[in-house]
């Protein structure tokens, strides 16, 4: 029998229920977060648009660059301000 | 740090029965222990040199372990249970200085070597090293049965780049460790994409998986510093479709001393330093940051060099001060320069006998780096020896290389906004009318390295440029 010593962190990432989905958009803060790709804003001005004519009142949000991790005070931000939120990607 | 059960004050000697030596001086044992209360330490045989209490059977070796017994016969002063002083082998002028005591061994020799405690035995160091400073390694312990073939089970624990890996046993992993003065537990970095904390341990597991000699670990740890800095950005590294890897360049004495390639097939097989310092760094990211394709590594095609990839400058053979130099760091410094960027692209020239003709050649290769329309951009370039002795002969530094061969790296953005040519891609329109530089400043980085034969050069493609992509990340390699 070999013994082996574990390559890994030997850590799980944490595992976190979604939350319920809303019945309705109306009167929700939704969170629309451009991560800064080109042309990501020209999605989200339209996702924007149809929020609101369905009543929903809309929090844009930017990272400031795509290429890390949004930083934690914004991600902190987002979900104490907004119901939901919709993160773009685009090119 | 070493410990283990304290030795008894005063004199003591360290000796085995299947030693020579040991056996000419059996009767000075005896004398010492009735004129000096000396204590003998026996690794062998539990009756030699006799069986009396001043004699004591090291029988896990760990007295002679914890005390860096070389050779046996070893004599000892001990003072609150630690070697204060100690002599080794049969030497009379020697043993009688040290006891204080005349007329040692009459009718032996006046001097004899000793010969190899046992605790140093080849056959016995590594079970040593694992029973008297495993438990000083704090990862889990994977048990691989007996009828389950060890290199299978290393690819069924998802702990594979694709390639075989070495079974990383206590035993290898101590031995790894000897490569560094750091402690097994230090905390070298927080490694990405899951920001965990990335030991020295966990490192040198990952090493004698990728092959690495123990030598070479110094390397490895100051490149996973490197990469999991946060100005390299290696989550970002992993994230984009893009094809980009690090690319690790090793300057300074230790590319030598570790025998790394500078020279010919720099980029490619068949040096161990070079293949497996890469790919250890790789691992450290797969296994430890838990970056895997498919999961955060979203790389649309990827690269051969992805598997890991590391070389040397060729400094000796420059007349350029070393990239590191020209980074801030001393000749005398060794370093690995982390660089995020895609797979090389060779550059023939074979008739340029001017460096003005080379650096235009050069340029008319660099406008495309990863595509004819991207501007603002980043390479290395890796200029081979034949090409170099022109810039030598000329009389041209790395920064008048630099200089004159931006002069011809200038677009006019007529030429690369959307639509021209026929092209969609391209600059926004609201840019034409513009010059714009294919390369950021301070976005050419110059190593020499290749073969001695070959009117070549290579340039790598970039990334996305800093701050917002990833930063070229020099560390200093410390043992």
């Amino acid at each position: 029998m070999t013994t082996v010593l574990d390559p890994t962190s030997e850590s799980r990432a944490e595992q976190r229920e979604l939350v319920t989905r809303p019945e309705s958009l109306d009167g929700l803060t939704i969170g629309l977060l451009d991560i800064s790709k080109p042309r990501g804003d020209v999605f989200l001005d339209r996702i924007e648009e149809r929020l609101t004519s369905m009543g929903a009142s809309v929090n844009r949000y930017m990272k400031p660059t795509f290429a890390k991790p949004a930083p934690v005070d914004l991600r902190h931000e987002i979900a104490t301000s907004c119901d939901a939120v919709i993160e773009a990607l685009a090119d | 740090m070493r410990s283990s059960a304290p030795l008894p004050d005063g004199l003591v000697a360290v000796v085995k029965q299947d030693c020579p030596t040991c056996v000419l001086v059996a009767p000075v044992l005896v004398d010492l222990a009735d004129r000096s209360s000396m204590v003998t330490i026996t690794q062998d045989d539990p009756t030699f040199p006799a069986a009396a209490d001043w004699v004591v059977h090291d029988a896990d070796l760990s007295l002679s372990w914890h005390n860096d017994i070389v050779t046996v016969p070893t004599l000892l002063r001990v003072e609150n249970g630690i070697p204060v002083d100690r002599t080794e082998g049969w030497d009379r002028e020697a043993w009688e200085t040290f006891t204080g005591a005349g007329g040692l061994g009459p009718g032996l020799p006046d001097w004899q070597p000793g010969c190899g405690s046992l605790s140093v035995d080849p056959n016995l160091t590594d079970e040593l090293a694992v029973r008297f400073s495993g438990s000083a390694m704090t990862s889990r312990r994977v048990e691989i049965a007996a009828l389950e073939d060890e290199w299978e089970a290393m690819y069924d624990r998802d702990w594979s780049d694709g390639l075989p890996v070495v079974p990383p046993t206590e035993a290898r992993v101590l031995r790894m460790l000897e490569g560094t003065s750091r402690d097994a537990g230090d905390v070298v970095a927080i490694a990405p994409p899951d920001l965990v904390e990335c030991t020295v341990e966990k490192i040198a597991i990952n090493a004698v998986m990728a092959g690495c000699r123990p030598e070479y670990l110094p390397v490895v740890i100051a490149a996973v510093e490197a990469v999991c800095s946060d100005e390299f950005n290696m989550h970002g590294v992993l994230a984009t479709t893009m094809d980009v890897g690090p690319i690790l360049i090793v300057n300074g004495p230790i590319r030598n001393e570790i025998k790394m390639n500078s020279g010919g097939n720099v980029l490619g097989q068949g040096n161990r330093a070079n293949a497996t310092i890469g790919r250890a760094v790789q691992l450290v990211i797969r296994n430890i940051g838990g970056g895997k394709p498919g999961g955060v590594d979203r790389s649309a095609h990827g690269s051969p060099h992805k598997l890991g990839l590391a070389f040397a400058e060729d400094e000796e053979g420059s007349p350029w001060e070393s990239f590191a130099q020209s980074r801030g760091f001393s000749a005398e410094q060794s370093t690995v320069t982390a660089w995020c960027g895609g797979g090389p692209t060779i550059m023939v020239d074979q008739l340029s006998r001017t460096p003005d003709s080379l650096v235009r050649h050069f340029a008319k290769s660099l406008l495309t780096s990863v595509a004819p329309r991207m501007a603002l951009m980043e390479t290395v370039l890796v200029i081979g020896p034949e090409h170099m002795s022109r810039f030598r002969d000329a009389g041209w530094d790395r920064a008048r290389f630099v200089e004159e061969l931006e002069t011809h790296l200038v677009i006019q953005t007529d030429d690369i906004v959307r639509g021209v040519d026929g092209i969609d891609e391209g600059a926004a329109p609201e840019m034409a009318g513009n010059v714009i530089s294919k390369f950021w400043p301070g976005g050419i980085h110059v190593v020499h390295a290749g073969g001695q034969t070959g009117l070549f050069s290579m340039a790598f493609g970039g990334w996305i440029p800093p701050p917002k992509g990833s930063v070229c990340t020099t560390k200093e390699i410390t043992r």
